[in-house]
């Protein structure tokens, strides 16, 4: 991505967001109790952003970045990845994918696009889960803003994990810090990918570019402008009502499954604490 | 004697006659423990003992800086009076230094407050419950907490008239305006601001803050004490970036912003009465007018 087609009302200061992102990490993962983080990481730009976050918080041999190549992984992802890896000296561990994915489906059949991509996601995040307790470590999340708003990622899958400092960053907010902390340039001038079957591009598959859903998001969520008020100003109707029917349409992956109430106090409803309780 | 607009002088103000005329006030931006009042106890007595290493004859805590900042359903659980034995405790340990600190105040009727005394010479002299509690956006505090219900200064025995106002209190000018009728000579904000806004070369409330405090100790003639905290609640980053602010606007102190610290900022209580003698805003203020002009308000839009 052309940082220079970035509009002005997406620009960050990077700087200032590590330095809060940095501590963030640090301050979450110590009050846990733990020292090091688990990141899977991909090659792409949000779990590259977040590998370099965690080995400036928390040192790079308390960072364990970890590979899970499916068989239709692409190169990229795998010299991309290790770019990374070698250029933190974050320790890693690659975990092929492939075997029991097949297997899966070669006894439940039925094997659509998606369901192998939902089901790649949530193998994923099966073995963060169990490699963080091999490396005591805590499990690091890359869904970003953009991401978490359209509901683009797989509940329980790539959306799992114990804390997320990149989840208030829009993508293209995203590329700022990752040419501030220096992301290799690979990794900036590809085209964004879930790499989710051959040849798949995010901005394929969604039918529209980040540059333009960041700014239509943050025009309607952070600065609460209304549909009229969006199309006015010259966002398309159809995107616009597009892009708010996803918002909405996905908030279930935002939250806790929805718990029935009968008693006084229920968990999530009105047994109210903050996660950080005690610490 | 008829009260007259202009010149009339608040009764209460006492004579000031200072031990001395150079303080020193310490400005404890520290990371509390969500929840944990003993471990938060521990954290206020480090900063007493350091202020104390560096001479402050005031040290001042955050907003709710023994209990932390998102208490929620923890509100009935923490909350104390403000004769709680660890309040005395912390007076006890602060010995000749007077100390601001922000608690959960629990009243005889079981109301609960967002609250801050100011305590000096083992004895609390005054309590400040927040009258403005922010609910909207991230903020939720109405629904734990009662609403205090006045604003008030004191006289102290060192730093003469005091005002302590909680974080969203200070957004209300109506409050800045009670202060300055007040006359006070200096204004203690105390807060828990999370960062918001990272698109500038500082974060975005942080400035906020930094206008809010330069404008109030000019227009109040007055030293005003920002003290925020700092530390990660639910994801929450407060900044930190406490500041003295002198009467003619300038910063005396100004704190890092994120990461912990206790700065001592020391001023001179000659620069009181020069900002006065330069711009006598406190002077020629008229109150009877602002009274009149309120009063006029408060019957169009609550007796027609």
């Amino acid at each position: 991505m052309n940082l220079d087609s970035i509009p002005a009302d997406l620009r960050i200061n990077p700087q200032l967001a590590t330095e809060i992102l940095c501590r963030f990490l640090g301050k979450e993962i110590h009050r846990a109790g733990f020292e090091r983080a688990v990141v899977g990481v991909s090659g792409g730009i949000d779990s590259s952003v977040v590998t370099f976050l965690a080995a400036r918080a928390l040192g790079p041999k308390n960072v364990l970045a970890v590979t899970m190549p499916y068989k239709i992984s692409s190169e990229a992802t795998r010299i991309d990845s290790q770019l990374v890896i070698r250029q933190l000296g974050v320790e890693s561990v690659d975990v092929p994918i492939t075997d029991q994915i097949d297997a899966y489906f070669a006894r439940v059949g039925d094997a659509t696009q998606l369901r192998i991509a939902n089901k790649c996601a949530r193998e994923r995040m099966t073995i963060l889960y169990d490699q963080s307790v091999a490396f005591k470590g805590l499990v690091v999340g890359t869904s970003n803003k953009s991401e978490l708003l359209l509901g683009y990622g797989t509940q329980f899958g790539d959306m799992a994990s114990a804390v997320n400092p990149v989840g208030d960053l829009y993508k293209t907010q995203l590329y700022q810090m990752a040419a501030h902390l220096g992301v290799p340039s690979r990794v900036l001038e590809k085209p964004p990918t879930g790499d989710l079957w051959i040849g798949q591009t995010d901005e394929g598959e969604l039918g529209f570019r980040y540059v333009d859903v960041d700014r239509l998001l943050l025009l309607m969520v952070d600065r609460r402008w209304r549909r009229a008020e969006l199309i006015e100003a010259g966002f398309e109707a159809a995107f616009v009502n597009r892009v708010a029917d996803m918002v909405r349409r996905n908030h279930y992956k935002r939250r806790m499954p929805v718990i029935a109430k009968l008693s006084q106090r229920t968990v999530d409803r009105d047994f109210r604490y903050a996660r950080d309780w005690g610490t | 004697m008829a009260i007259t607009d202009r010149g009339s002088e608040p009764a209460s103000q006492r004579p000031a006659a200072p031990a001395r005329n150079v303080h020193r006030v310490a400005m404890a931006q520290i990371a509390p423990v969500l929840g944990d009042p003993e471990r938060n106890l521990a954290l206020h007595l480090e900063q007493i003992e350091l202020a104390r290493q560096q001479e402050a004859d005031l040290i001042v805590f955050p907003e709710l800086s023994l209990t932390g900042y998102f208490v929620r359903d923890m509100v009935p659980d923490l909350a104390v009076s403000a004769a709680a034995p660890e309040i005395k405790q912390l007076l006890r340990a602060a010995g000749p230094m007077a100390v601001v600190a922000g608690f959960i105040e629990e009243s005889p009727r079981h109301r609960f407050y967002n609250a801050a005394f100011y305590g000096e010479g083992g004895q609390i002299v005054h309590v400040h419950r927040k009258v403005y509690l922010p609910t909207y956006g991230l903020f939720d505090e109405q629904r734990y907490f009662a609403a205090g219900e006045r604003i008030q200064a004191f006289d102290t025995a060192r730093f003469g008239r005091v005002g302590i106002l909680i974080c969203e209190d200070l957004w209300h000018l109506s409050a800045a305006a009670i202060m300055q009728a007040e006359e006070i000579d200096m204004l203690l904000c105390v807060s828990n601001s999370p960062a918001r806004g990272v698109d500038g070369p500082t974060i975005r409330i942080a400035e906020t803050y930094e206008h809010l405090c330069k404008s109030f100790a000019q227009l109040l003639g007055a030293v005003v004490i920002l003290v925020n905290r700092v530390g990660f609640e639910d994801g929450l980053c407060f900044f930190g970036g406490s500041m003295a602010v002198g009467p003619d606007g300038r910063t005396i102190a100004q704190a890092p912003t994120l990461d912990e610290a206790l700065t001592v900022a020391v001023f001179d209580r000659g620069d009181l009465r020069r900002q006065r003698v330069i711009t006598p805003l406190a002077r020629d203020e008229r109150l009877l007018l602002t009274i009149e002009e309120l009063n006029r308000i408060k019957r169009q839009r609550y007796e027609s």
